[in-house]
């Protein structure tokens, strides 16, 4: 068997016992990126000297008897975390040549675990839409057909751990850019919650929902990567000081007896395959000895969905014209010529929505939604433990389709942004395919802080399903 | 005049904490080597996040207890967005509408309260540097004919804190008053030295004129003339009071022609000396305000601010109160022994020692106003020494004395003509000349006692 197929767990294990070397699970993985690389175009930039160096690194350290949690272990990195010494470019002209002299908190505390970096995967240009088409390095393909669109923003990290290129990769989300490619590619894309994970070093989308995140091929691996990213970091002061534990300790509680809240108002507009897969996996959380609620039934209500697109919208290119602000030409990378269509056009909503004059109608407004939003989950979560609803209300979707439409991403996203303004934690299962083979993904949402429950969810659900077993051809 | 000029003022007072607003970077940029102090929060690299230096907050937090500020016990950051070279995210972090202080005041001298409307915090920019003279070396390979822009960012990111007041002011001399007592305030706090040479404080006065007469303070709102002249980053007080008569002047000709001054933003030409037109009020920016998402709301307990209260020391004004009525000294004595709280403190700990050997306040107050001792080098004690050995006076032999005296009136016939017809203050000459001749203090009086006797 290549190495590359196996999970995280899997190759810590081997590693451990000896079974084979960091540096021919490493091989393993390059190879198959040269191998399929050309039909996904999953990375922006391969550091196959800085792997293989990893990897020899890691195996004096195994052989020296040293059981760091991510030791000897391939990533790849969105490439919107920054990496000392390595191109760092989000995707975009603007950053294209651009060399950060520090390490993102993440990408810090992956190295101290024994991490090999790979690459730096592909993603919308400064993580502006829901496809990787937005990117000015290509688009990346959806390894299930490659016709079709991995997702976005993290579309690369999702099509690199479909594909087995890696054993794991880093994704980050601000509204559904690690659930949705986890959706559309059939891997596990966990997004915490805000302030668990820090955004030290990462390119700035929008400031106040921004959260990187692990995306890996089993809820167990990214229960154990999230054990070495989350906790408080000194430079970011919106990291949460709130202690953390071993997100794998939960995993295995059985989920009797717990309630778990749905809305038919995450039904609404979703295509029919995508629903049937959502009441199946219902039926499997019963089967679980979970109740599936519709929280209107236990009085709870909440907006539309759709709205969260307005407040997410308004909210989020303010932040984004005020964080491309720096991108000035003057310091690093090229001039603002270099900005692409969907950068221009965030960057002009943003600052309207800003001026004197509009800031009360648009920005203020969206604040107060948003709190509103914040309180009917805090509601929602005192009736119920967990909330699920399909992860993208399509599957994948084929190449081409964001083209034209400047919303594509925001109806993309539409059922993972109520959550992600409130900072909630999230997180993708595969739950199935649509006739044409393309997957189908489940969310499961928490209370804040609540990633060891909603992993227990998650893991539940996956070892009593195989979807997460089906692997694409190509 | 017809006009009462109505001044308001912006000060940027730059602190002096070890490390810069948002980043662990030494703030101690004067003269250094430039974009040594610089890290990826305060160069604006992609992904750095600030985060603030509790000091200086606590520090922004004094001056405004220390201008009778309320203190907001929520508060928060935001951006203040516009583009300019020198400013690395594109954005400065301030404060928009819960700063840190507000509602404050400073009495002057004529009993007037200047109020203040806000003390807040934010992060100066980065300094620009444009010079002919290429310099060429393998950094900057420009050749010696080329205009060039440096930066140099080990500015960016010293946090300042700003200090607004409300247009208070009629005229350019309490707005000096008021510059010289908040320069002394922020250094009694020991937060800033507020060199002026070195920009640290910089000011920026807001002017215009009313043709009210016979105002009251303060002006309602409603009653402030419609335009404002606003003049930027004047780096002394002189150039201020200059700068304000300059405006008054000039505004003063153009509502003669009954017209009106336009509003706009001037910058002070120290070479002119004159104000210069930079921009228009039509220019000016839409800072785009709004809440700084890297940095969460800061709230205080009523104890923390307590707390804070509790550091801030005696006040110039308070002390020179103090001292006029525990020492009994004069205006004058208080005010040049207040000036700075070293000189104060080093005067209240000589006034302790020298209790004990009868030396009284305004005997050592003398002796610092007048000798003015090195206070970094001479001890309390020794102080207090030299003076008790300046007043003790030794006992002549009567007969040295006398030839001495003979001796000198010898030699200064004239001025012993000169006293005898009548100009009697030629007395004290002589009385000079003849303790000259002796190595240790003598008593003056009894000198003069002795040569009045003599000549007569």
């Amino acid at each position: 068997m290549s190495l590359n197929k196996l999970t995280l767990k899997e190759a810590t294990e081997g590693l451990q016992a000896k079974e084979f070397s960091s540096v021919e699970l490493t091989k393993d993985c390059l190879d198959r990126i040269k191998e399929t690389d050309e039909k996904l175009h999953t990375l922006v930039t391969l550091t196959e000297s800085v792997a293989l160096e990893d990897a020899r690194r890691a195996d004096e350290l195994i052989a020296a008897g040293n059981n760091k949690p991510l030791l000897g272990i391939p990533f790849v990195i969105k490439d919107n975390f920054s990496t000392k010494g390595i191109q760092t470019t989000a995707s975009s002209n603007v950053l294209k040549g651009y060399i950060p002299p520090y390490d993102a908190t993440v990408v810090s505390r992956l190295k101290n675990a024994g991490m090999v970096m790979l690459g730096k995967a592909n993603m919308d240009a400064f993580a502006h839409g829901s496809s990787t088409e937005t990117s000015d390095f290509g688009t990346t393909k959806n390894p299930w057909n490659t016709g079709y669109l991995p997702g976005g923003s993290s579309g690369g990290t999702a099509a690199a751990v479909a594909s087995d290129q890696t054993i794991a990769g880093i994704g980050s989300e601000t509204a559904g850019s690690i659930r949705q490619p986890a959706s559309w590619c059939s891997i596990v894309g966990l997004k915490p919650t805000y302030g668990r994970v820090s955004r030290y070093g990462v390119v700035a989308m929008a400031s106040s929902t921004d959260s990187p995140g692990p995306m890996t091929k089993t809820v167990e691996d990214s229960a154990l990567i999230l054990n070495t990213l989350a906790g408080k970091d000194n430079h970011d002061a919106t990291s949460s000081p709130l202690p953390t534990s071993d997100y794998t300790k939960d995993l295995r509680k059985p989920i009797k007896g717990k309630k778990i809240g749905m809305s038919s108002k995450y039904l609404e507009g979703v295509d029919s395959e995508v629903v049937k897969a959502f009441e199946e996996a219902r039926r499997v959380f019963e089967k679980l000895g979970a109740t599936v609620v519709d929280i209107a039934d236990l009085g709870v209500e909440i907006l539309d969905p759709r709205y969260s697109i307005s407040v997410y919208t308004i909210l989020q290119r303010a932040e984004v014209s005020s964080n491309l602000a720096r991108f000035d030409g003057i310091r690093f990378g090229n001039d603002r010529e270099h900005f692409g269509e969907e950068a221009k056009r965030r960057i002009m909503l943003g600052t309207y929505t800003l001026s004197a004059g509009y800031y009360d109608a648009y920005y203020k407004k969206a604040l107060k939604v948003r709190t509103i939003i914040v309180n009917e989950f805090h509601k929602m979560f005192e009736a119920v433990d967990s909330f699920i609803a399909s992860t993208s209300p399509s599957t994948a979707l084929p190449l081409g389709s964001s083209k034209n439409h400047p919303m594509f991403g925001e109806m993309a996203d539409v059922l993972v942004e109520p959550s992600s303004i409130a900072g909630l934690p999230g997180i993708n299962v595969p739950c199935g395919f649509s006739s044409n083979d393309l997957p189908i993904g489940l969310q499961i949402m928490g209370p804040q802080f609540a990633e060891a429950s909603i992993l227990n969810f998650a893991h539940q659900f996956e070892i009593s399903t195989e979807w997460h077993l089906r692997k694409p051809n190509l | 005049m017809k006009y009462t000029p109505v001044i308001g003022l912006e000060v940027h007072v730059e602190l002096k904490t070890a490390s810069k607003m948002f980043c662990r970077c030494s703030a101690d940029y004067f003269g250094r080597e430039p974009n040594t102090h610089t890290c990826p929060v305060c160069l604006g690299l992609p992904g750095a996040l600030p985060v603030p230096n509790k000091r200086a907050i606590e520090w922004c937090i004094m001056v405004a207890l220390s201008l009778n500020c309320e203190i907001n016990l929520l508060s928060k950051f935001d951006r203040k967005n516009y583009f300019y070279p020198d400013l690395a995210k594109g954005y400065q972090i301030s404060q928009y509408d819960l700063p840190f202080g507000k509602n404050g005041y400073m009495s002057l001298i004529n009993g007037k309260k200047i109020r203040i409307r806000r003390v807040h915090m934010e992060e100066d920019t980065a300094k620009l540097a444009h010079s002919q003279l290429g310099i060429s070396n393998d950094k900057f390979p420009i050749s010696n004919d080329q205009k060039v822009s440096l930066i140099d960012f080990n500015r960016s990111g010293v946090p300042l804190v700003e200090i607004v007041t409300e247009p208070d002011f009629s005229q350019a001399t309490e707005v000096k008053e008021y510059l010289q007592k908040l320069q002394q305030i922020v250094r009694y706090l020991n937060v800033s030295n507020a060199d002026m040479e070195r920009g640290d404080m910089r000011l920026e006065p807001n002017i215009s004129l009313s043709v009210m007469s016979n105002i009251q303070y303060p002006i309602p709102n409603e009653k402030l003339p419609k335009y404002k002249v606003e003049v930027k980053n004047i780096n002394s007080f002189r150039f201020v009071e200059k700068a304000i008569n300059f405006e008054i002047e000039r505004q003063e000709k153009i509502l003669e022609k009954g017209e009106l001054p336009l509003q706009e933003t001037r910058g002070w030409n120290e070479f002119k000396n004159q104000t210069i037109s930079q921009r228009l009020k039509e220019e000016a920016n839409d800072y785009r305000y709004f809440p700084e998402p890297d940095i969460p709301p800061i709230h205080f307990t009523k104890e923390q601010v307590s707390t804070i209260r509790s550091l801030v020391p005696e006040l110039p004004g308070a002390k020179l109160s103090r001292f006029l009525h525990e020492f009994s000294l004069n205006n004058y004595d208080v005010e040049i022994l207040t000036r700075d709280k070293l000189l104060a403190d080093y005067f209240e700990e000589v006034v302790r020692v020298g209790k004990d050997h009868n030396v009284s306040p305004k005997q050592i107050a003398n002796w610092i106003i007048n000798k003015k001792p090195d206070i970094g080098e001479v001890l309390p004690a020794s102080l207090v020494k030299q003076i008790i050995q300046s007043t003790q006076v030794t006992v002549v032999d009567e007969v040295e004395l006398k030839k001495v005296i003979q001796d000198v009136l010898e030699k200064n016939q004239r001025a012993v003509l000169d006293y005898k017809s009548g100009k009697e203050t030629v007395i004290m000459f002589l009385v000079g000349q003849v303790m000259r001749q002796f190595k240790i203090k003598i008593d003056a009086q009894i000198v003069k006692m002795k040569i009045i006797s003599l000549i007569q």
